[in-house]
C-alpha cells in the first residue's frame, strides 16, 4: 500500500502540487437484522481505494479512484491537482496550513473478540433469540434487530513525510419492539434507538448487553406505553437519560464548535453555528458544573471518535470544550486553527472512505462525570419528568432552537418515579437549557454511547460519534410542544 | 479481465459490465449455488463546493462495485466488493454463499425472476458527463462575483457525473441502465439574513447557476431584518421545495409491506377520504421530469402506480414477496434482497394546479411564505407529525403582499392535516430539497399549519 501512496505523492508533486496526503483505505462491513423471527438483511461487504488531496495554486483538489494500478493511482493523482488547479479560478485566499510534525506509526484499535471471526450462525442465533423474546409480549406487532461489524484499514502519507496505518474494529448490536393498538404507534428500543450501541470494540460489545434479559422488558413497555398518561404541556424539571443526553450533546454543542460550520464552509448544506469567533472564551456555555471536551484519545475511552491520528495524520487529542460552563474551544483542522489563535490543528479531520474528503468532525465530545448518585438524583427531584431513549430529534440550522422527543417518559412526584408517560418532548434555546443544568450523575453511570449515522458535507458522509454522559437535570425547560396543537 | 483502458472519469463500456456478469454467473456454476444475482454499479462523479465567495472543497471519484446474491437450499445472502479480478469476484461468491448457510431455511423465498422487458428511458446527457472541473470552476466564479457586488456571501455546489447499472441473474434476466446527473445549490447570506435557491436535472442547461444566484440574492436582500412573530396557526404559502421535503416522509407508508408490519400511517386508511379532494399522487419513473432506472432491485419492471386518487390513498406497491403475500401482482417497487423493507415508491409526482406562488400571495390576506424547511424528523408516525424548521427565507404575506421577513419557526405539523388543508396548487416541477429524494411536487397554499416555537434569527 505505500507503494501507492508514494506513487500517488510523486506524480502529484510533479505535476506542481505544493502539498499532498493520501488515503488508501480497506473497508468490511457486515450486516445482519431479523425482523418478527426472520432473517432480513444478511450481507458483507468489502471497498478498497485510494483518495488524493493536493494542494496547487494555493488551492485544494481531491480525486479518488478504485484502480489500484500504478496507471491508475498515477491518472488519480493528475486529476486532483488539476481539480486544484481549477479550484484557483475561483479562490479567495491562499490555504494555509498549520505546521505539524511527520509521524511513522502503526495502530490498532483494542478488542477481545473479532466480530468477524465469530460464527455467524451464534450471531443470527442471539439476534433471532432476542427477536423471539420480544414476540412473546401480547401487543407487539412488529419486532427488530441488528448487528453491523465493521473493519477499517487505513494508510495514510502525506508528502511531509508522514506514514501512518491504523486498523479499526467497530461493532453494534440493538433490538427494538414496536406495538401499533387503537390509533398509535409506540416504541421500545434498548440499548438505545436507530441500531442500539455502537462503539470502537470487537464481540465484547455485543456479550455487554445481556440483550435475552432486555428483550422482554422493551416489549412490555412498548406494549404498555398505549395505556399510559400522555406527557403534559408544561413548563419544569427534566431528568434525561444518558442516550439521550448524548444525543442532545451531538446536536447543541459538538455541531457548534465545528469550526468550519462557524467560518461558513457548511453554510449551503449543514448550517453555520451560534458560537462566531467573538464568543471563544467569553460566553457562558452552560451551568458552572458542566464540562465537556473533545477527546479522541483511547484513555477516553472506546467510541466512535476514537483513534490514534486523524486523516489529516494529527495525533488524537483532548481539548476543552466548555470548562466550568465557559466556552473554551473549538475543533479545528490545520487548515482553520490559526484562526482561533491555535499554533496547531486540534485533530479531528475525518472521512467516511477513501473516495471523500476528510472534514472537521466530532471525535467523542463527552459531558464529564459529575457528582450525583442516581438514586439520590431522583429521590432529590420533588416533581419532574424522566425521559429515556430518543424517538426524534432536530435544531436549527445555527443550532440555537432544538425539539427531541423520547420514547418513553417517567413521571417523578416526591422523589419517586410514579408513572409511564408516552409521547414525552422537550424543547428550548441551546445556551438556555445548558445553563439550566443542576445535576449530573457520577462516573458509575456514564457511557460513551455512540452516533453512528452523523451527516454531513457535499457529497454527504456519514461518520460515527462518541457522546460520554450519565442522567443528568435540568430546570425550567418547556415539556410537551411536540404533541401541542395550538 | 481488460477491463482498465479508460480515463479516469469515463464509464466502462457495457460489454465491461457484461463481462464482469458472465464471469460471476461462470465461476457460480462451479459452487453449490442453485441461483445467482449480479448487480453491478459504477459511478464517475465530480463536486465543486464553494463558501465565502469562493472554492473551498473541490473533489472527483470514480467507483465501480459488484454485488452478489446466491441462494442454496431456500437460503439467500448477498456479499459486495469493489474488486473484479476473479479471485475476489470468486471469494464474493463463496462468502455469500458462507452467509447463506448460516441462517435457517426461509420458506417465503422467491426463485428469482427470469428475463424482462423494459420501456426504454434516455436520461444520459453526454454534454452533462463532460462538464470539466473548469466549467463548474468558471460558473461558480461568476455567482460569487454576483454576491460579492451586491456586499453579500454565498456558499453552495456545482455538481456534475454519471452512473450505470447492470443487474443480472442466472435465469436470464438482464437490465442495464446509464444517467447522469448535475446540481446547482447556493446559500447567499446578507449580515444574519439568508436565501437559498436549488435545481438538478440529468440535463445541465435546463437550469442556470447565473438565475438561481440572483434569485437567492434577491431573496436573501428582502430576508434582512427579519422581525419576531408569535408562534401559532398561520395561512402558509410553501414553494416547490419546501412540500417536496415534507411530503417526502409519506413515501414509505405505501409500501405493502410496511402495512403488513404495522408501521405506516395508511393502516386501516386505505379506501377512505384521507386527503383533500385535489390531492392525487403517482409514483411514475416514466415521467419525463423524473429520474432513476426503469426496473427495481429485484430487476421488475417499475409500473406507474395511482397512489393517491383525490385524496383517497387507493393502491400500494409491492415487491414479489410482499405481492405474493398479500395476493397481488409486484408493481416493481421491490429493494434488492434480502433486506427486511420491502419496496417503496421512489418516484412520486403530485397532481399539480395553476396558481402560481404570486397568485398564491396576492390571494392571502395574512399568511406565511416559505422558502423551504430544514431538519425534518417524525414525531408520531400514524399521525404523521413532522416537526422541523423554516430556513432561508421566511417572509409575512399581509393583504396580498409580502411585506417583510420573520425569524425561523419550528413546526410540528401532521401532513395528514396538512393535506386536508391545501386551498390552491402550483404547477407541479422538478423540485430539489435537502430531506427527501427529488420528485415532481407543486408549490402549496395550505391553512392552519402549525408553528409552535420560534429561533432567535
Amino acid at each position: 500500500m505505500w507503494d501507492l501512496c508514494t506513487n500517488a505523492l510523486d506524480t502529484a508533486r510533479l505535476r506542481g502540487a505544493a502539498y499532498g496526503d493520501v488515503r488508501v483505505m480497506h473497508l468490511r462491513q457486515r450486516d445482519l437484522t431479523t425482523k418478527n423471527g426472520q432473517v432480513g438483511t444478511l450481507s458483507q461487504s468489502e471497498s478498497i481505494g485510494l483518495g488524493i488531496r493536493v494542494l496547487s495554486n494555493g488551492a485544494w483538489g481531491f480525486a479518488s479512484t478504485d484502480r489500484l494500478t500504478r496507471e491508475g493511482v498515477a491518472a488519480c493523482a493528475a486529476q486532483a491537482v488539476s481539480i486544484a488547479k481549477a479550484s484557483a479560478l475561483a479562490k479567495r485566499s491562499e490555504v494555509v496550513l498549520a505546521p505539524e510534525k511527520a509521524y511513522v506509526d502503526s495502530w490498532q484499535s483494542p478488542f477481545r473478540k473479532d466480530p468477524f471471526e465469530i460464527p455467524l450462525e451464534t450471531q443470527l442465533a442471539l439476534l433471532l433469540a432476542a427477536d423471539a423474546e420480544m414476540r412473546r409480549v401480547k401487543g407487539v406487532t412488529l419486532t427488530e434487530t441488528d448487528m453491523q461489524f465493521r473493519k477499517i484499514d487505513s494508510w495514510f502519507a502525506s508528502s511531509i513525510g508522514s506514514r501512518i496505518h491504523q486498523r479499526k474494529v467497530i461493532s453494534g448490536c440493538g433490538i427494538a419492539a414496536t406495538s401499533f393498538q387503537g390509533e398509535e404507534i409506540q416504541k421500545r428500543s434498548y440499548p438505545n434507538s436507530f441500531g442500539g450501541q455502537h462503539a470502537l470494540q470487537g464481540y465484547e460489545l455485543v456479550d455487554s448487553l445481556d440483550l435475552m434479559r432486555n428483550a422482554p422488558i422493551v416489549a412490555e413497555e412498548a406494549a404498555a406505553l398505549h395505556s399510559a398518561s400522555q406527557c403534559p404541556e408544561k413548563v419544569g424539571t427534566l431528568i434525561l437519560g444518558a442516550s439521550q443526553l448524548g444525543l442532545q450533546i451531538h446536536e447543541s454543542i459538538g455541531h457548534p464548535i465545528e469550526l468550519d460550520r462557524v467560518l461558513g464552509q457548511e453554510a449551503n448544506f449543514a448550517g453555520t453555528s451560534f458560537l462566531t469567533l467573538d464568543q471563544l472564551n467569553q460566553l457562558k456555555y452552560a451551568s458552572s458544573i458542566v464540562n465537556v471536551v473533545a477527546d479522541a484519545r483511547l484513555d477516553h475511552g472506546q467510541g466512535l471518535g476514537t483513534f490514534a491520528y486523524d486523516d489529516e495524520g494529527v495525533p488524537a487529542q483532548c481539548t476543552d470544550i466548555i470548562k466550568a460552563g465557559k466556552f473554551r474551544g473549538y475543533l479545528s483542522n490545520r487548515e482553520t486553527a490559526h484562526l482561533v489563535g491555535l499554533d496547531r490543528s486540534s485533530g479531528t479531520m475525518r472521512t467516511e472512505s477513501w473516495n471523500r474528503l476528510p472534514i472537521i468532525r466530532m471525535t467523542n465530545v463527552s459531558l464529564l462525570p459529575g457528582t450525583w448518585d442516581y438514586d439520590d438524583l431522583i429521590a432529590d427531584t420533588h416533581d419532574g419528568i424522566l425521559m429515556e431513549t430518543n424517538r426524534s430529534w432536530s435544531i436549527d440550522d445555527r443550532r440555537y432552537q432544538f425539539q427531541f422527543s423520547t420514547e418513553i417518559g417517567w413521571e417523578i412526584k416526591g422523589g419517586k418515579k410514579v408513572r409511564m408517560l408516552k409521547n414525552p418532548s422537550y424543547s428550548g434555546i441551546t445556551t438556555e437549557f445548558w445553563n439550566s443544568c443542576d445535576a449530573i450523575c457520577r462516573f458509575n453511570h456514564w457511557t460513551l454511547w455512540g452516533t453512528p449515522n452523523c451527516g454531513k458535507g457535499q457529497p454527504m458522509q456519514t461518520m460515527g460519534t462518541g457522546h460520554g454522559a450519565s442522567p443528568a437535570r435540568f430546570r425550567n425547560v418547556r415539556i410537551g410542544t411536540a404533541f401541542s396543537n395550538q | 479481465m481488460r477491463l482498465l483502458s479508460r480515463a479516469a472519469a469515463e464509464l466502462l463500456p457495457e460489454r465491461d459490465l457484461r463481462r464482469i456478469v458472465d464471469t460471476v454467473l461462470r465461476l457460480a456454476k462451479s459452487t453449490v449455488a442453485e441461483e445467482t444475482e449480479v448487480h453491478v454499479d459504477e459511478v464517475a462523479n465530480a463536486l465543486t463546493r464553494f463558501a465565502n465567495n469562493g472554492i473551498h472543497q473541490n473533489v472527483a471519484e470514480h467507483g465501480l462495485t459488484v454485488s452478489i446474491r446466491t441462494v442454496t437450499d431456500g437460503r439467500t445472502a448477498r456479499a459486495t466488493t469493489n474488486r473484479i479480478d476473479e479471485d475476489s469476484l470468486r471469494a464474493a461468491i463463496e462468502t455469500s454463499l458462507s452467509l447463506a448457510h448460516s441462517q435457517p431455511k426461509d420458506p417465503r423465498l422467491l426463485p428469482m425472476p427470469g428475463r424482462q422487458r423494459y420501456r426504454r428511458v434516455n436520461r444520459f446527457i453526454k454534454r452533462t458527463a463532460a462538464l470539466s472541473a473548469e466549467d463548474r470552476a468558471r460558473a461558480v466564479r461568476r455567482a460569487c462575483d454576483l454576491a460579492v457586488k451586491k456586499g453579500q456571501v454565498a456558499a453552495g455546489i456545482y455538481s456534475n457525473g454519471q452512473s450505470q447499472t447492470v443487474l443480472a441473474n442466472s435465469r436470464g434476466l438482464f437490465a442495464s441502465y446509464r444517467e447522469t446527473h448535475s446540481e446547482f445549490s447556493i446559500t447567499v447570506q446578507e449580515g444574519s439574513a439568508a436565501s437559498w435557491a436549488k435545481a438538478n436535472s440529468a440535463d445541465f442547461r435546463v437550469f442556470d447557476p447565473q438565475k438561481l444566484a440572483a434569485l437567492a440574492s434577491e431573496k436573501s436582500h428582502l430576508a434582512v431584518n427579519a422581525r419576531e412573530l408569535a408562534p401559532g396557526r398561520y395561512t402558509v404559502i410553501l414553494e416547490p421545495a419546501a412540500v417536496l421535503d415534507l411530503v417526502g416522509f409519506l413515501f414509505y407508508d405505501f409500501a405493502a409491506t410496511a402495512l403488513a408490519d404495522k408501521r405506516s400511517c395508511l393502516i386501516d386508511r386505505m379506501g377512505k377520504q384521507l386527503f383533500g379532494q385535489n390531492i392525487s399522487i403517482t409514483d411514475d419513473v416514466y415521467h419525463p421530469l423524473q429520474q432513476g432506472a426503469p426496473f427495481d432491485g429485484e430487476g421488475l419492471p417499475r409500473q406507474r402506480v395511482l397512489l393517491v386518487d383525490h385524496g383517497i390513498p387507493k393502491n400500494l406497491v409491492y415487491s414479489r414477496a410482499a405481492a405474493k403475500a398479500a395476493g397481488k401482482k409486484p408493481t416493481g417497487h421491490g429493494f434488492a434482497l434480502p433486506n427486511e423493507y420491502g419496496e417503496a415508491p421512489m418516484n412520486l409526482v403530485f397532481g399539480g394546479g395553476d396558481s402560481s406562488v404570486e397568485e398564491m400571495v396576492a390571494s392571502t390576506e395574512r399568511g406565511l411564505l416559505v422558502t423551504r424547511l430544514w431538519y425534518i424528523r417524525e414525531v408520531d408516525p400514524y399521525e404523521k407529525v413532522m416537526t422541523g424548521m423554516t430556513r432561508d427565507g421566511l417572509f409575512l404575506v399581509e393583504n396580498g403582499k409580502v411585506t417583510g421577513a420573520i425569524r425561523n419557526f419550528r413546526f410540528n405539523q401532521s401532513v395528514i392535516e396538512m393535506l386536508k388543508n391545501v386551498e390552491l396548487l402550483g404547477p407541479a416541477v422538478r423540485a430539489a430539497g435537502e430531506e427527501a429524494f427529488e420528485m415532481v411536487v407543486p408549490a402549496m397554499k395550505v391553512r392552519n399549519f402549525h408553528f409552535s416555537e420560534v429561533t432567535k434569527f
